[in-house]
C-alpha cells in the first residue's frame, strides 16, 4: 500500500553464486538467525526447483521458504504437464514475475534470490541475480546482503567465464575467507551446491579453516 | 433412430459415438485441402484458396494461412470464422506464455491449449465444436522443426507429411508415396505443388488459387516463417511446370 513504506534490512545471511565453464556454484550461509540469535547452525537456504535448477534464497525469515516452495511447486508442475523442464532462463523470468506481482499486493515477500542452473539446450551453465523488488539479472557471479561489500571485489579481480571447477571452488574459497575476516557476525560457514549438465550436488565444504585477522 | 442423439453435442450415441463432433469432420472434408510437409531444414505448409467469385478482391490477406507467433504458423481447413475465434486464442496464449516466461511457447504445449480449447466443445453443453481442422508448422530450440495436426474432437498428433479438407485421403497416399526423409525445404515445395496440383479440381494452378508458407532457417541461423507472396507462388510452379500458360489467359479474355 502507499504510504506504507517497504523496510528491508540488508541481510546478515550471505547467499554467492559463480558460473564457471561447464558448472554453477551456490553457496548459502548456515545461520538460521532471529534478531541477534542464531537459532540453527544447519540451515538450508536453497531449493532444488527441478534436476538443473537450484534457487538460493535470504529475506524475511517466513517468507523466504514459503516464496521459494511456491515456486518449487509450480516449476514442478510445469514439469509433469508438460513432460520437459522448464529452462533456467524461463523459471527466471517465471519468478521474476511472481515477485513483481506479489510487490504490488497488499503483502509483499521480502526475499531475495540467486537462481543457479544449466541450460541442457544452450550447453551453459547460468546465474540469476533477483532482489525483492523483483530486478532481474543474469550474471557471470553474484552476491546478495552485506556480502556484496566483500566479496564483488574478489570476483571481479579473480573470475573469468570459463574457469574449471577447481578454479571456482578456490575463488569461493577467497570469499567465504574474507566473510569470515570481515563480517562481524558468525553466519556459520556456507552450504555449497553445484549445478553441472548431471545436476545438483551438495559439495563437502570445510568451514573450520582457520583466517588470520589484521 | 440416430436422430435423437444428433442435436446433442454432448451426448453418445448408443453406438458410442459423438455425432456433431463427426458432422463437423465431414465439414472440414469439403473444405479446401491444406497440407505440411516437414523438411529437415523447415516445413512448408500449402493450402487451397476456393475462388468464389472472379468480382471479389484477391489481394486481402491470407485466409487460409495464419501466423501464431515468431515461431509458429498454421493452416486452416473448414469454418473460417471458426478458425479466426481459435487463432485469436492461440495468439492470446502464445503471447501470455512469452510475458511469464519470457521465451517462445513449445510448439507442442500451443497445440494442447488449443486442443483443450476445441475439447471443451464437445463436452460442455448447447454448443457446436469448431468446425475446424489446423495444421502447424513450428520450430522451438528442443524439439526443433515440428508439424502438428489437430481436428474437432480436440486429438491431435506430430506428423511428418499431413493434409486436410478436400481429397486428404487421396492427397495423403501421395505424400506417403512421394516423401522422403531426408527431404530439404525445396524439395518439400516441390512434392507441395505436386500433391495440390493432383488434388485440385482445376487442372492448372495459380498464385489466385492457392497459398503458400514456410518456417526454415536463414543462413545466420535464425528462424523464419514466411507467408509467399503471389510472384513468390508463381515462380515456383513455373518451375515445375504447372503454372497457367500465359496464352491461355490472354484468350480468357
Amino acid at each position: 500500500m502507499y504510504g506504507e513504506q517497504l523496510v528491508f534490512k540488508l541481510p546478515l545471511e550471505v547467499l554467492l553464486g559463480i558460473t564457471g565453464k561447464d558448472f554453477t556454484l551456490i553457496a548459502a550461509s548456515k545461520a538460521a538467525m532471529r534478531g541477534a540469535t542464531i537459532l540453527k547452525a544447519s540451515d538450508d537456504k536453497t531449493r532444488e526447483l527441478n534436476p538443473h535448477t537450484l534457487m538460493a534464497f535470504s529475506g524475511e525469515a517466513g517468507d523466504t521458504v514459503q516464496f521459494a516452495e511456491y515456486i518449487q511447486a509450480n516449476v514442478q508442475l510445469y514439469s509433469m504437464r508438460n513432460g520437459m523442464e522448464l529452462s533456467p532462463s524461463a523459471t527466471a523470468n517465471f519468478v521474476r514475475g511472481e515477485l513483481a506481482r506479489a510487490l504490488r499486493s497488499r503483502r509483499p515477500y521480502t526475499v531475495n534470490l540467486l537462481l543457479g542452473g544449466y541450460d541442457n539446450i544452450a550447453d551453459k551453465p547460468t546465474l540469476y541475480w533477483i532482489d525483492y523488488l523483483a530486478s532481474l539479472a543474469p550474471v557471470p557471479y553474484a552476491a546478495h546482503g552485506y556480502a556484496q561489500y566483500y566479496c564483488l571485489s574478489l570476483l571481479d579481480k579473480h573470475h573469468h567465464p570459463d574457469i574449471d571447477f577447481d578454479e571456482g571452488m578456490k575463488i569461493l574459497r577467497m570469499c567465504t575467507q574474507e566473510l569470515k575476516r570481515r563480517l562481524p557476525i558468525d553466519f556459520k560457514g556456507v552450504l555449497v551446491k553445484v549445478i553441472t549438465k548431471d545436476g545438483v550436488k551438495e559439495l563437502d565444504y570445510e568451514d573450520d579453516v582457520k583466517v588470520d585477522v589484521p | 433412430m440416430s436422430r435423437r442423439y444428433d442435436s446433442r453435442t454432448t451426448i453418445f450415441s448408443p453406438e458410442g459415438r459423438l455425432y456433431q463432433v463427426e458432422y463437423a469432420l465431414e465439414a472440414i472434408s469439403h473444405a479446401g485441402t491444406a497440407l505440411g510437409i516437414l523438411a529437415k531444414d523447415g516445413i512448408v505448409l500449402a493450402a487451397e484458396r476456393k475462388v468464389t467469385s472472379k468480382l471479389l478482391e484477391q489481394d486481402t490477406s491470407a485466409e487460409k494461412l495464419y501466423i501464431l507467433n515468431d515461431n509458429m504458423i498454421t493452416a486452416v481447413a473448414g469454418m473460417t470464422a471458426d478458425a479466426n475465434i481459435l487463432i485469436n486464442f492461440a495468439r492470446n496464449q502464445a503471447q501470455r506464455y512469452l510475458l511469464t516466461y519470457n521465451e517462445d511457447i513449445p510448439c507442442e504445449q500451443l497445440v494442447r491449449r488449443l486442443c483443450d480449447l476445441k475439447q471443451g466443445y464437445t463436452q460442455t453443453g448447447g454448443l457446436r465444436p469448431f468446425g475446424v481442422s489446423l495444421i502447424y508448422a513450428g520450430w522451438d530450440p528442443q524439439r526443433e522443426f515440428q508439424l502438428y495436426q489437430s481436428n474437432p474432437s480436440g486429438n491431435y498428433g506430430g506428423w511428418k507429411a499431413t493434409s486436410v479438407g478436400a481429397n486428404n485421403a487421396s492427397a495423403q497416399s501421395l505424400l506417403k508415396q512421394d516423401y522422403k526423409e531426408e527431404c530439404n525445404l525445396k524439395e518439400a515445395c516441390g512434392l507441395a505443388v505436386k500433391v495440390l496440383g493432383k488434388t485440385m479440381d482445376s487442372t492448372k494452378l495459380s498464385s489466385e488459387k492457392i497459398e503458400f508458407a514456410t518456417v526454415g532457417r536463414t543462413e545466420s541461423g535464425k528462424i523464419y516463417h514466411h507467408l509467399w507472396g503471389a510472384d513468390e507462388i508463381d515462380a515456383l510452379l513455373k518451375e515445375h511446370g504447372l503454372a497457367k500458360p500465359e496464352d491461355t489467359e490472354m484468350s480468357e479474355n
